[in-house]
């Protein structure tokens, strides 16, 4: 077989294999963080310092009976948590994590590490991450009980008003670059001012990036904006009646968007994996360590701001964050316009 | 040869989805169905060599309105149709209407038919090549938008804007 198309299998493969691994460790590093916060050590007894605890949780899951309520719909009970995380999978297929690389010599071309590199790329990261609310409201309805259908309304609301806010964010981002390429967006922002500020649209864009992130948390229904699933209130939302393997997906669907949201975030806004230091052949180092620090801060956020009512929630995302990411829009627009003048 | 395949693979899945969606009893499954039907559709744009198209046509069809479409259908709860519960003495269920309804039914499969038939001689327009190679382009359908026909997308913009203010106005109750 040819040998570019047996490497790009092996990347995509790969991508796949450290998505798995990045729900896996962020369930540890959730909880660990967690007890920290609370003074507490988290998981300590599987493995060294409880590392294994999630291999112990997903064994304890596949273990468990499937049930299937009574008036469930069988069919969308079933198809709702493989929509999801196929969602999320899905979502990563067009994100880029480094420069090109011939795998240490072992190529005579280079490959470019990604899954794939098309023109549109932020555009289908988008469109597949709106279609993943389709597996948590059929969650929602198809278990045909009050908690789960309420968490699965909620959702899509939720998810209808935040999309706006986090496309028109993307979009000013999109305006800097001149293109829809996360692969040349990225390398945009090679380089430095003056030599010692990287040339990182976060500084460009201080407010787009605070919006995205705001935005991404209340896409990947994460405390402080996680209604869908608001225990005091709905028992655990959507995903209520759902037990084994079926229940298992649904937080691994929320892990790998999370893992997206600050992939895309890390593109974007913080020059992927353009770095001082390291030759572009480890940049994708420069882009583990970026992401890990985003979804530090998302843990961080979780475990230290309150939940937010539900009607504050709407107010938030359609009074404040809407209009501050529309004039976003418009300011960067007029300033491009005006430089490329 | 495997990009005909995929497209009869295509064409095949919207056709059956969108068949299925005026069969299905149950709202939530059309409006699953019709799901699955948009996808297939993006997916033959994406063959035609305009991504953006197809990307446009998830966010906006498959992954804004029909989410609409299912919120609606799940807040109304809209109960399964059943034969049993037919309204016999509807109007529309009349013999004379009937009749008039399959007329116009059977001319619509004929002029498919014709339209169909006096097509089937003409080459795509990509092949023929009388398209610019960059016809599904952000740039060119930016520009086709914003500069070509800006009066007209404009206009419509308005338009249905004039329609949802309209259907606002419509459904509000009045307090006094």
């Amino acid at each position: 077989m040819d040998l570019r198309l047996l490497v790009q299998l092996g990347i995509i493969a790969f991508t796949f294999f450290m998505l798995i691994n990045a729900s896996a460790l962020l369930v540890y590093a959730e909880r660990k963080v967690m007890g920290f916060m609370q003074q507490r050590y988290g998981p300590y007894r599987v493995g060294p310092h409880g590392l294994l605890q999630p291999l112990a949780d997903i064994l304890k899951l596949l273990m468990k009976e499937e049930l299937t309520p009574k008036g469930a719909d069988r069919w969308l009970f079933t198809l709702a948590p493989i929509l999801a995380v196929t969602a999320a999978f899905a979502a990563f297929a067009t994100v880029p994590f480094g420069a090109e690389t011939t795998l240490f010599g072992l190529l005579d071309e280079p490959v470019k590490l990604g899954v794939s590199d098309i023109n549109v790329g932020v555009l289908v990261v988008f469109a597949i991450t709106s279609m993943g609310v389709y597996g948590i409201v059929l969650a929602g309805w198809s278990s045909n009980s009050k908690y789960s259908l309420l968490g699965g309304l909620r959702s899509a609301a939720q998810m209808i008003s935040y999309e706006l806010s986090y496309a028109t964010a993307l979009s000013a981002v999109i305006l800097l670059a001149g293109s829809l390429s996360l692969r040349e967006t990225v390398d945009a922002q090679a380089g430095s001012w003056f030599g010692v500020i990287p040339r990182w649209y976060v500084f460009l864009q201080p407010v787009g990036f605070l919006i995205y992130m705001i935005a991404a948390v209340a896409e990947t229904n994460r405390a402080p904006f996680d209604f869908p699933e608001a225990e005091q209130e709905l028992v655990a939302g959507y995903n209520t009646e759902y037990s084994s393997v079926r229940f298992a997906l649904f937080p691994q669907a929320e892990y790998i968007n999370m893992t997206t949201a600050a992939a895309v975030a890390t593109d974007l806004y913080l020059g992927g994996w353009h770095g001082p230091f390291l030759p572009p052949e480890y940049g994708w180092i420069w882009f583990l360590l970026k992401v890990g620090v985003i979804l530090f801060a998302y843990i961080w956020v979780r475990w230290t701001v309150p939940r937010y009512r539900y009607d504050q929630l709407m107010q938030f995302g359609w009074k404040w964050l809407f209009p501050a990411s529309v004039i976003n829009l418009i300011v960067t627009a007029a300033l491009v316009l005006y430089l490329n003048a | 040869m495997l990009e005909t395949l995929v497209f009869y693979l295509l064409s095949g899945i919207a056709i059956v989805a969108s068949a299925l969606v005026v069969g299905q009893r149950n709202p939530m499954y059309s409006v699953l169905l019709i799901i699955a039907s948009f996808g297939a559709l993006a997916g033959l744009y994406i063959q035609l060599d305009a991504p953006f198209v197809a990307v446009a046509q998830i966010i906006i069809y498959a992954g804004a309105i029909m989410v609409l479409f299912l919120f609606v259908v799940m807040l109304l709860n809209a109960p399964q149709e059943d034969a049993a519960d037919w309204d016999r003495a509807h109007p529309l269920r009349r013999p004379a209407i009937a009749r008039f309804g399959s007329l116009l039914a059977l001319l619509l499969v004929v002029e498919l038919a014709w339209a169909l038939i006096s097509a089937s001689g003409v080459d795509a327009p990509v092949a023929a090549g009388g398209v610019a190679p960059d016809i599904g382009s952000v740039r060119a359908l930016g520009r086709v938008l914003f500069v070509d026909y800006v009066f007209a997308f404009e206009a419509t913009s308005v338009l249905i804007l004039v329609a949802m203010v309209g259907a606002v106005v419509l459904a509000r109750r009045d307090d006094s």
